[in-house]
């Protein structure tokens, strides 16, 4: 066998181990980003999960004003803790639309009674099947609409103050 | 003090493997008589080593909770069973476990090696000692099995239900028995390339260790296999999971050594490329550990490790690889090769084995590193599943298949008779095969649809060696070799029939309520709670008949509190022309239950095919062993012995 040939696993060796050294540096992160980034939303429509709330349909989310769509659960406690961040970006004038991941009416006035009701409408989507469609692995999930009803951004895990600038900015961006 | 004394017995034996390195390097400089030395202290090393591994299964035999790792993975509400195997179900144990048997088979080659010159065994036991040595400095400064908790607890936290199994808590040391098994390959390769001594009897010194961890890799993979079809409730015998494609590897790479070998032993030729494959069967031993120790790819398996483990397994996997391979670099060139051969001959067959495996190897070890590679440059996640393996491998394991049929009726050197003419009969069994297949059911697909015809062909051809000669004179090798190889149509005719006929149902059923699978009529009739020892179920009862009298099934789902997991219990009848596999799972909120069949015509021949070629090995092992001692003694044995 020729040097050139010998020197080939050499190589192989090297490349493997740089892999897994970077990957054991940054462990894998177990988050999976939806694929529709850059993409129209697909077509649902949810029914509403409040009596007092109207549903939510895919024809709500491309009315010419890019909004916030919020996945989130009566049940889910990190959505607890982002509802402050949310109620924060109400009051500065974003739309915000949620979908609630197989939960009750009861629960949800409940939670919206503790927490804040930052939404304009809420679907219901007891089978998560909505929230699959949306790429969606999660809760809380929230993605930046813009007014055509293309999906542009998608935060994994509750949105904290930190990241209010960067959503308003990118809320602006899709205008 | 059961602990302390394990502790201390692998202190001893970390010492021992120093010195024995030290010897290595003395021996290698000048001409001192190390051998016996040698012999000696890798025999006590190994002894060491047991008793630490025993003193661990004390500790989990007892429940002592004052130890860390029993508190960890065992509690004391477990059949004693799994509370011995819970010694190896985690990871302190195995790696435990791992370094046990690298130090055990040092002591056997120490006590049983005849076959290489003095020079190359004690370069080949220091090889081995510099290997365990890394493995012993993981567990003593990174990974202690025996640290203690002060004060102990009342109990254990458990050990994942998946794994209190009879398959399951001997399906790991089987793997690691085969994994380590092949240390003794590598560390025979690396000491004949110090010496330079690459010739005919390394190549026999190598082979029983080789033909052993090969059977035992083919055992562990046929019941990792079943384990997986029975207990994750999926029906699927492989899933080309990574920690699955890691035990793949290294039977593949041993497989290819396996051939390999026997023409360096027959022929002395393909010295550098054996050596290469025995450097590399290991390595992918040593890369499946990692990958199933340091949980950096993501799989069903994934045993999470903090990086400062995962860092040092790289480093030893790093340094013992990189070193073989610049030695490899360096030496391979000196290596002359042996006797020349004609294009058709058995070498050429054994050669185009070889690039086959090799180039499988290759497609299984990018399909598995495929995801971190892209994510490494390009930030994307994306999984490499069965469609790129199966469309991939599939067809060149096919044509391995049939190349499995036509080459051990080659004669060494060069082929003279007209081999083709013995062949007319197996192809003609083919090829009625594929027609049946074409005529009966013309909708399969293409892969199951040549899987059976090859299969079939395979099957006559396999056994050809034994015909025309007396088979009771045939050498034991020669019946391990087509016990085996008839092994391999078994498992893709196997294969075949699961992946063309299985018909499946996935139902929700409610008491009462009949389902068809196939030619099967089942019925639900009865879901009722049930209870073990530490885990609690609910059970159906299915009556399923085909014409003839019914069969009753009970599968359950079983919840275990200690730590609260879920398993599906699948109920699995096997009839002589396949399996009725049924699986009960959740209650529906609208009512009912969700129920999982399948009919599986002829899917046992996988692991009865797994299980021939192992025994085939068996077989081989023992004929080799055998001759070796009719023959007085190996010392005097390195005349030319023909092989088969």
């Amino acid at each position: 066998m020729s040097r050139g040939l010998r020197l080939i696993p050499i190589i192989l060796l090297i490349s493997v181990v740089v892999g897994f050294a970077w990957r054991i540096v940054r462990p894998p992160d177990p988050a999976v980003p939806s694929q529709l980034i850059s993409r129209p939303l697909p077509q649902f429509a949810l029914p509403a999960a409040l009596p007092a709330k109207p549903g939510l349909k895919s024809a709500d989310l491309a009315t010419g004003e890019p909004r916030l769509l919020n996945v989130f659960a009566s049940w889910c406690v990190p959505c607890a803790d982002e509802a402050e961040v949310l109620g924060e970006l109400r009051q500065r004038g974003v739309k915000i639309d949620a979908i609630a991941i197989r939960d009750t009416p009861m629960a949800i006035s409940a939670f919206l009674a503790r927490h804040g009701d930052p939404y304009d409408r809420i679907g219901a989507d007891a089978r998560s099947s909505v929230q699959i469609s949306l790429g969606s692995s999660g809760v809380p999930e929230t993605f930046v609409i813009d007014g055509r009803g293309v999906m542009r951004h998608q935060y994994l895990g509750p949105l904290t103050q930190a990241n209010i600038p960067g959503v308003l900015q990118q809320l602006d961006e899709a205008r | 003090m059961i602990a302390e004394a394990g502790l201390a017995a692998l202190w001893l034996a970390a010492g021992l493997a120093g010195y024995q390195l030290l010897l290595m390097i003395m021996a290698l400089r000048s001409e001192v008589a190390v051998t016996r030395t040698m012999r000696a202290v890798a025999v006590v090393q190994g002894a060491l080593t047991l008793v630490a591994f025993t003193m661990l299964l004390v500790v989990f035999a007892r429940s002592d909770m004052s130890v860390a790792l029993v508190f960890a993975n065992s509690n004391s509400a477990k059949p004693f069973i799994y509370k011995v195997a819970g010694a190896w179900g985690n990871h302190e144990g195995s790696m435990l476990l791992w370094v046990t048997i690298l130090a055990v088979a040092g002591a056997f080659l120490g006590l049983f090696s005849r076959r290489t010159t003095e020079r190359t065994l004690v370069a080949g036991l220091g090889s081995q000692s510099v290997l365990a040595l890394g493995f012993y400095a993981f567990l003593l400064l990174a990974s202690n099995p025996f640290d203690r908790l002060a004060p102990a607890p009342a109990n254990g936290q458990g050990l994942n239900p998946l794994l209190q199994d009879p398959g399951l808590a001997f399906h790991p040391p089987t793997l690691y028995l085969g994994y380590v098994g092949l240390s003794v390959a590598f560390s025979l390769a690396v000491g004949a390339l110090l010496t330079g001594e690459v010739d005919s009897r390394l190549a026999r010194a190598m082979r029983p260790w080789v033909l052993g961890a090969w059977i035992l890799l083919t055992l562990g993979i046929t019941a990792g296999s079943y384990w997986a079809y029975y207990e994750l409730g999926w029906g699927g015998y492989w899933f080309w999971d990574p920690v699955e494609n890691a035990s793949l590897m290294p039977w593949l790479a041993a497989t290819a050594l396996l051939h390999s070998l026997n023409v360096l032993a027959a022929r002395g030729a393909l010295k550098a490329w054996t050596m290469m494959l025995a450097v590399i069967a290991f390595s992918m031993s040593m890369v499946g550990t990692f990958l199933v120790r340091s949980g950096i790819l993501t799989s069903v398996h994934a045993f999470a490790i903090d990086p400062g483990r995962g860092a040092f397994l790289l480093a030893l996997l790093a340094i013992y690889v990189g070193a073989a391979f610049v030695l490899f670099a360096v030496r391979g060139a000196t290596l002359k090769e042996g006797a020349p051969f004609e294009l058709v001959s058995r070498e050429t067959g054994l050669v185009i084995n070889n690039l086959l495996l090799s180039v499988i190897l290759g497609i299984v070890f990018l399909g598995t590193l495929y995801p971190l590679l892209v994510e490494a440059v390009s930030g994307e996640k994306l999984s490499v599943g069965a469609p790129y393996f199966n469309a991939v491998a599939g067809p060149l394991a096919l044509v391995l298949a049939v190349l499995v049929g036509v080459g051990p009726l080659l004669s060494w050197r060069r082929e003279r008779r007209p081999v083709l003419k013995h062949l007319r009969v197996p192809a003609l069994v083919g090829a009625t095969a594929l027609t049946i297949t074409v005529i009966l059911w013309p909708s399969i697909g293409i892969l199951p649809r040549l899987g059976l015809g090859v299969g079939a062909f395979l099957a006559g051809a396999g056994i050809l060696p034994l015909v025309g000669r007396n088979p009771l004179r045939a050498p034991l090798a020669t019946w391990g070799m087509v016990v085996a190889h008839i092994g391999i149509a078994v498992a893709l005719a196997g294969m075949a029939a699961n992946g063309a006929f299985t018909r499946e149902r996935l139902a929700v059923a409610n008491p009462g309520q009949t389902l068809s699978v196939g030619p099967w009529l089942v019925q639900l009739q009865d879901v009722t709670p049930t209870a073990g020892k530490n885990w609690t179920a609910v059970e159906a009862e299915l009556r399923a008949s085909r014409g003839a009298g019914p069969v009753f099934l009970k599968p359950q789902t079983r919840y275990f509190t200690d730590p609260p997991t879920e398993t599906n219990e699948a109920a699995i009848r096997t009839f002589w022309n396949g399996q009725l596999y049924t699986v009960v799972g959740k209650a529906d909120p609208g009512g009912g239950w969700q129920l999982r069949l399948w009919w599986k015509p002829f899917v046992t021949l996988i692991w009865l095919g797994g299980a021939m070629i192992a025994l085939g090995g068996a077989l081989a092992l023992l004929g080799r062993l055998l001759r070796q001692r009719r023959r007085g003694g190996a010392s005097k044995d390195w005349r030319r012995e023909r092989y088969a």
